[in-house]
């Protein structure tokens, strides 16, 4: 199983920007938890929404060939929160890409409104200044993150 | 008109402010990016990214940081540069003071090389 944090895309333009869909359900069992008398939809789980909205967008400008991860979390401010019922989505702008990371601006829309402004910085793990090996697979984009992008752009089989 | 070092200095100090969350008076040009100031590597790419907006200017990768110096065994040994690591170093970053880390070249202190100083000396070269 892997976490995926957004429903679909609703708009990808390569290289550019993507915004996606995610609709808040108070069948998602975390919401039960978080809080049993309250249920909001934690924040950080919305930052790993636009991380993964971006981080797509990051992975496809180069199509897939690096390993995509979150790397710096450069601004994250809400000004809302959000409850069963509500409808998110995410719209992230590439900034910045080189071979070794990439930073994007996001923003965040509650219902038609703008709840938050997410900015992310990405690494290219596998062009890391400490030299690190990673595995040669890519972990990061596997088939039910690239199946988001049906019908927007050619995926390549990784 | 060029940029004075001053302003040069100013702008280079808004970009620490926002990419390290630092206060400005903690931003002096001796203050150094990872010891004093708390960078990490994944905030020396932030910072070559806010640079190239901020003064609109290109930083090919490896200009202002080392790139891929660490990885040869030809400029590093016994975790010390070798004398062709640190010539290497001081042509490829003539914005860099080496004069006390050639003492003691070891790659530990590497990062106390990289000064707030060290950029605004860097992007002077850059901007017309």
């Amino acid at each position: 199983m892997r976490w995926i944090w957004i429903d679909k895309f609703l708009e990808f333009h390569p290289g550019v920007s993507a915004t996606a869909l995610k609709n808040v359900s108070l069948a998602e069992e975390h919401l039960h938890d978080h809080w049993e008398d309250f249920p909001i939809q934690p924040v950080s789980l919305m930052i790993e929404g636009m991380a993964q909205t971006a981080g797509i967008l990051v992975g496809q400008a180069r199509n897939f060939r690096e390993k995509v991860v979150l790397a710096k979390i450069n601004k994250a401010e809400f000004t809302d929160i959000v409850l069963p019922g509500d409808q998110l989505k995410y719209h992230a702008e590439l900034q910045t890409i080189t071979e070794q990371a990439a930073s994007t601006h996001g923003t965040v829309f509650k219902n038609g409104q703008q709840i938050a402004t997410v900015d992310l910085m990405f690494s290219h793990v596998d062009q890391n200044m400490a030299g690190l090996k990673f595995p040669k697979e890519n972990f990061v984009f596997t088939g039910q993150f690239l199946r988001l992008l049906a019908g927007f752009v050619e995926t390549p089989v990784l | 008109m060029p940029m004075s070092k001053d302003e040069i200095f100013q702008k280079v100090k808004d970009v620490l402010v926002e990419a390290l969350s630092v206060d400005e008076d903690e931003v002096t040009p001796e203050a150094t990016l990872t010891g004093d100031l708390g960078a990490e590597s994944i905030d020396f790419l932030d910072i070559v990214f806010r640079l190239e907006k901020s003064f609109n200017i290109k930083i090919p990768p490896g200009e202002m940081f080392p790139d891929n110096i660490l990885n040869n065994p030809e400029y590093v040994a016994a975790g010390k540069l070798t004398p062709s690591g640190l010539a290497r170093m001081k042509e490829s970053m003539p914005h860099v003071d080496f004069t006390t880390f050639e003492k003691d070249p070891d790659v530990n202190k590497m990062t106390e090389l990289f000064k707030v100083q060290t950029i605004v000396n860097y992007v002077s070269t850059k901007v017309k």
